[in-house]
C-alpha cells in the first residue's frame, strides 16, 4: 500500500517542465503565424522557445498559498492603519503630496503594466514564457489594487486624491507617465518585455520602489510602507523575468542584438525622465528625508546599474546611450522639477512649498556644486516675493516634450545656465523636446510620437477653449483645495490641528 | 462615519473616489468597487497599436458586443485579487490534503485496471485542453473592455493553469510520467480528441474577445465539466471503485459550480443590452455550442461507452436551459 507515487521521482525542474511547458503542443490545425501574428514584424528572431529558462518555479497551488498569506496581514494592516487614524502618525502632511502623484501617476501604471502582461502572456510562442508573464499580470493587478486600497483611507481626510481616476486621463503631468505605458502597451511583445520587465522592473524600479517605500517608513506612513513589503517578493520574480527575456533575446540569434541595444537605449532614457517624478519627492516632498536623489542615483543607479551592463557586456550589450547625459542631470533635475511644479502649482492636484532654510541647508550639503550656485538665488527670490505679498506664479503654459510629456525646464547637459532646447520638423510640423535622448526616440519612430495627446493643446480646445477655470473643472481639479500651495491649504489646516488633539490637550 | 479620537472628533472630508460616487452614491465603497471600477484609462490614449493600428490600446470596437458601459458585468462573486487569491487559497489546501490522502491510503492502487486506463484516456488529455482555456482567458483579459469584465477572465485563466496541473498530478500519480505521455500523443494523434482539439485551435485565432468568451467558457466548459466531473467521475467511476478519482477533480467541480455564475451573470447583462447583442449571442452560442457537443462526443464515448450519445444530449438540454435563464434561446 505504501508504494512510492511516480510522481515523487521527478525532480523539481522536470516536474515543473511537466505542469508547465509540456501542456502545450505544436498545432497543426491552424498555423503558428494565426495563432501567434505578432511575433515577426519586430524583427527578433526566436529558433528555439525549448531554450527559455524558467525564472522562478512557481505552480498556481503554491502560488495561492504564499499569496493568500501576504494577501492576508497587508488588509489586517490597513484596516487597522485606517481603524487607528494611522494618517495623523505620517511626520508632516506635506508627506502626501508623493502619494497624491504615486496614486494618480504610477498606480494607473501598474494597471497598464497589467494588461500588458496579460497581452505578453498569450502572444508569446513558449508555454514557459507565457506563465512567467501571466503570472506577472495576475502580480499587478495586486498591485494596482493594494495601492488603490492602502491609499483610500486618505481619501477620506485630505484633498487631491478623490479624483485619480479622472487625473489618470485629464490632467498634464499624469501624461508622463500614462504616454510612458501607452508606449511600451502600443509596443510588440519583444519592446513591451524590454521596456517594463527589463528597463522599468530591472535597471529603474529600485530607484522608484525603494526610495519611495524608504522614505514612507521614515515618515511613518504604515499603509505604505506594508504595500511596499508586500510587494517586494512579486518585485523580486518580476526582476528575474526581466532579466531571463534580455538574456533570451540575445542568446536566440546575434542578428537581434541591434534591436534590443536600441531599445534600451530608448527605454532607458524614457524611465529615467518618468523618475524625475521620484527625485522631486527625495530631495523636496518627503519632510523626513531618506538619502538624496544625488544619493540614490550612486547606489542603485551607477553601482547596480553599472554592474548589469558590465554583465551584459558579454552579449555585446553597452550601457544605454543617454546614460552620460543622465548623469550630468542627477545634480539638476530634482530642483528644476519642483520649481516647475511650484510656479504652476494652481493646475497641480497636490500641493508644492518653497523650502524652509533646514531644507534649502540640506539640498546646499547633498547638491554641494549646483543646490547654491543655481537653484538657492531661485528660491531666494520667490520667497522674497512671497514674503512682499507678490506670490511668484507662472499662469503661462509649459512646452511640453513631445516625447516624455515634461516641460521643458531641463538645461544642457554641459551648460547648466542654458536651458535645453530641440526641435525637429517632420512632414511640415515642428515638434519640441526636452533632450537629445527625447529627440531621438522620436526620430526613431516619428510615425508613432506625432500621436501623442498633449495636454496643453488641449487646453485650447472644447470643451476648455482657453478658460482656466473650464479646463479645471474638465480636469477635475478643485481650485483653491486639490492646488495651490501647502502652508495655508485645507490639508494643512486638517493635518495640524487633528494632530494637535491626538498629541496635545488643548 | 465619525471616528472619536480622545473625545474628539476628526471628520471625514469625504466618503469614497469621485468615479465611485458617481457610480454608486455618495457612500462608502467597497473593496471591489475602489479595485474594479474605472481602473483602466479611458481617455487620450496616447499612441496606436504598432502591432494593429486599426484598433485603439483599449478598444470597445474589437468585439461585436456593444455595451453602453462594459463595467456593467459585474461579476456576482465580487472577485478581486485579494478575494480570489484567498478563496482559492482555501480550496488548494483542500486539494492538498486530498492528494496526500490519495497517496497515504494508497488510493492509486485500489483503482481497477479497466478503469485506471478508462479514467487516464480521458483526464490526462484534457490537461491540454485547460492549456488552452488558459491561453484564452488570458487573451480575453489581455484584450477585453473594461475591469469588470477582463479582471475575472485572468483569474478564470490561471484557474485553468492550475486545473492543467492538477489533472497532470493526476497522470502522475495514478500512471507516472508514461500516462502524460500517452495523453500527450493521443491529444495529438487519437481520433477521438481530433475535433476537440481543431475546436480549440480555431479559438485561438479568434480575436473577438467576447465570442472568445461565448466559445470557451459558455459553450465548451459549460459542456465539458459537467460531463467529465460530474457523468464521468461523480456518477460513473466513483461506483466503480474510483473514489480516488472524485477526490482528487474535487477541485474542479467546485470551481464549475462557482465559475458559472460569474459566466452566467456577464450573459446576461450582455444580452438584456440589446436585441443586436442578444441575436449576435444567440448565434454565437448556437453554433460554438453545437460544434462542442459534436466533439465532445467521441471523448464521452472514452469515459461513458454507449451512454455517451444520451447524455450529450442532456448535458446540451442543461446548457440550453441554462442560456434560456440568461435570455439566450438556442
Amino acid at each position: 500500500m505504501d508504494m512510492k507515487t511516480p510522481e515523487k521521482k521527478l525532480g523539481i525542474k522536470e516536474r515543473y517542465r511537466y505542469l508547465t511547458r509540456d501542456l502545450a503542443w505544436e498545432p497543426s490545425y491552424r498555423s503558428h503565424d494565426e495563432i501567434y501574428p505578432y511575433l515577426a514584424y519586430e524583427g527578433i528572431k526566436i529558433h528555439d522557445w525549448d531554450k527559455w529558462e524558467d525564472p522562478f518555479r512557481l505552480t498556481m497551488d503554491a502560488y495561492w498559498k504564499y499569496q493568500g498569506e501576504k494577501e492576508r496581514k497587508f488588509y489586517a494592516i490597513i484596516d487597522a492603519h485606517a481603524q487607528n487614524n494611522g494618517h495623523l502618525n505620517i511626520t508632516d502632511g506635506r508627506y502626501l503630496s508623493a502619494l497624491k502623484i504615486f496614486l494618480q501617476a504610477i498606480s494607473p501604471g501598474e494597471y497598464a503594466a497589467h494588461k500588458g502582461f496579460s497581452r505578453a502572456g498569450r502572444e508569446f510562442a513558449g508555454a514557459g514564457t507565457q506563465v512567467a508573464c501571466q503570472m506577472q499580470a495576475l502580480d499587478e493587478i495586486r498591485h494596482a489594487q493594494t495601492q488603490i486600497h492602502a491609499l483610500s483611507n486618505y481619501n477620506k481626510y485630505y484633498n487631491g486624491f478623490h479624483a485619480f481616476s479622472d487625473h489618470r486621463d485629464r490632467i498634464w503631468y499624469t501624461s508622463v507617465a500614462r504616454s510612458f505605458f501607452d508606449d511600451a502597451m502600443a509596443a510588440g511583445p519583444f519592446e513591451f518585455m524590454i521596456a517594463i520587465g527589463f528597463s522599468f522592473e530591472y535597471v529603474l524600479t529600485n530607484l522608484l520602489f525603494v526610495p519611495f517605500m524608504s522614505g514612507a517608513a521614515y515618515n511613518g506612513d504604515m499603509a505604505t510602507v506594508t504595500f511596499g513589503f508586500s510587494a517586494q517578493s512579486d518585485e523580486a520574480r518580476h526582476m528575474t523575468l526581466g532579466l531571463e527575456c534580455i538574456k533570451f533575446m540575445l542568446e536566440q540569434d546575434p542578428d537581434n542584438l541591434p534591436i534590443v541595444q536600441k531599445w534600451i537605449d530608448k527605454w532607458f532614457w524614457r524611465g529615467f525622465r518618468v523618475l524625475g517624478l521620484v527625485s522631486t519627492m527625495m530631495d523636496y516632498m518627503l519632510p523626513k528625508r531618506v538619502m538624496s536623489w544625488r544619493e540614490a542615483w550612486e547606489i542603485y543607479g551607477v553601482e547596480n546599474g553599472g554592474a548589469l551592463f558590465k554583465d551584459l557586456a558579454f552579449y555585446g550589450i553597452r550601457p544605454p546611450k543617454g546614460w552620460e547625459d543622465a548623469g550630468k542631470a542627477i545634480d539638476h533635475m530634482s530642483h528644476q522639477f519642483m520649481l516647475g511644479f511650484y510656479q504652476w502649482r494652481f493646475g497641480t492636484a497636490f500641493h508644492s512649498w518653497i523650502p524652509s532654510d533646514d531644507d534649502m541647508n540640506w539640498l546646499s550639503q547633498k547638491y554641494p556644486t549646483t543646490f547654491d550656485k543655481y537653484y538657492r538665488p531661485r528660491w531666494d527670490y520667490i520667497r522674497k516675493a512671497e514674503a512682499e505679498g507678490k506670490p511668484f506664479k507662472n499662469f503661462g503654459l509649459a512646452k511640453l516634450c513631445q516625447c516624455c510629456q515634461l516641460p521643458c525646464v531641463f538645461t544642457e547637459p554641459d551648460d547648466p545656465s542654458q536651458l535645453c532646447h530641440r526641435q525637429t520638423t517632420y512632414k511640415g510640423e515642428i515638434y519640441h523636446f526636452c533632450s537629445d535622448g527625447c529627440q531621438d526616440v522620436f526620430e526613431n519612430e516619428p510615425e508613432k510620437y506625432v500621436q501623442a495627446w498633449l495636454p496643453m493643446p488641449q487646453l485650447f480646445q472644447d470643451p476648455v477653449n482657453g478658460d482656466l477655470a473650464a479646463w479645471m473643472d474638465w480636469a477635475f481639479l478643485t481650485d483653491g483645495k486639490d492646488n495651490g500651495e501647502y502652508p495655508g491649504s485645507g490639508d494643512q489646516l486638517n493635518f495640524d490641528r487633528w494632530r494637535g488633539l491626538a498629541t496635545s490637550n488643548t | 462615519m465619525q471616528i472619536d479620537l480622545r473625545t474628539v472628533t476628526i471628520e471625514p472630508q469625504r466618503q469614497a473616489f469621485d468615479h465611485l460616487v458617481r457610480r454608486f452614491g455618495d457612500k462608502p465603497a467597497s473593496r471591489y468597487q475602489e479595485g474594479s471600477y474605472d481602473i483602466q484609462a479611458t481617455e487620450n490614449l496616447h499612441y496606436r497599436p504598432t502591432w494593429d493600428p486599426q484598433q485603439e490600446l483599449y478598444d470597445k470596437a474589437i468585439t461585436q458586443i456593444v455595451m453602453k458601459d462594459w463595467y456593467d458585468l459585474k461579476d456576482p462573486r465580487q472577485f478581486f485579487y485579494n478575494t480570489y487569491t484567498l478563496t482559492r487559497a482555501r480550496q488548494q489546501e483542500a486539494a492538498e490534503s486530498n492528494f496526500r490522502f490519495i497517496e497515504t491510503h494508497g488510493l492509486a492502487n485500489v483503482v481497477s485496471p479497466a478503469l485506471r486506463e478508462k479514467a487516464l484516456a480521458v483526464l490526462v488529455p484534457l490537461r491540454h485542453v485547460a492549456w488552452g482555456a488558459n491561453q484564452n482567458n488570458t487573451y480575453i483579459c489581455g484584450y477585453g473592455y473594461g475591469t469588470v469584465f477582463t479582471q475575472p477572465c485572468i483569474y478564470q485563466a490561471m484557474d485553468h493553469l492550475g486545473i492543467a496541473q492538477y489533472l497532470s498530478r493526476i497522470g502522475l500519480a495514478f500512471g507516472g510520467t508514461e500516462a502524460l505521455a500517452a495523453g500527450k500523443k493521443a491529444w495529438i494523434d487519437a481520433p477521438a480528441w481530433q475535433g476537440l482539439r481543431r475546436y480549440i485551435e480555431d479559438c485561438l485565432v479568434t480575436r473577438d474577445p467576447f465570442e472568445l468568451f461565448v466559445a470557451q467558457n459558455v459553450a465548451l466548459d459549460g459542456l465539458l465539466y459537467p460531463l467529465v466531473y460530474g457523468d464521468m467521475v461523480d456518477s460513473g467511476w466513483a461506483a466503480e471503485g474510483g473514489s480516488g478519482l472524485a477526490l482528487a477533480t474535487q477541485f474542479m467541480a467546485d470551481w464549475f459550480d462557482e465559475t458559472r455564475k460569474w459566466i452566467d451573470a456577464v450573459m446576461k447583462v450582455a444580452a438584456a443590452e440589446s436585441a443586436a447583442n442578444r441575436d449576435t449571442l444567440t448565434a454565437w452560442a448556437g453554433t460554438w455550442g453545437a460544434r462542442a457537443a459534436e466533439v465532445l462526443l467521441p471523448v464521452a464515448r472514452l469515459g461513458l461507452g454507449e451512454q455517451a450519445e444520451e447524455v450529450m444530449a442532456e448535458r446540451r438540454a442543461e446548457l440550453a436551459a441554462r442560456l434560456a435563464k440568461s435570455g439566450i434561446k438556442i
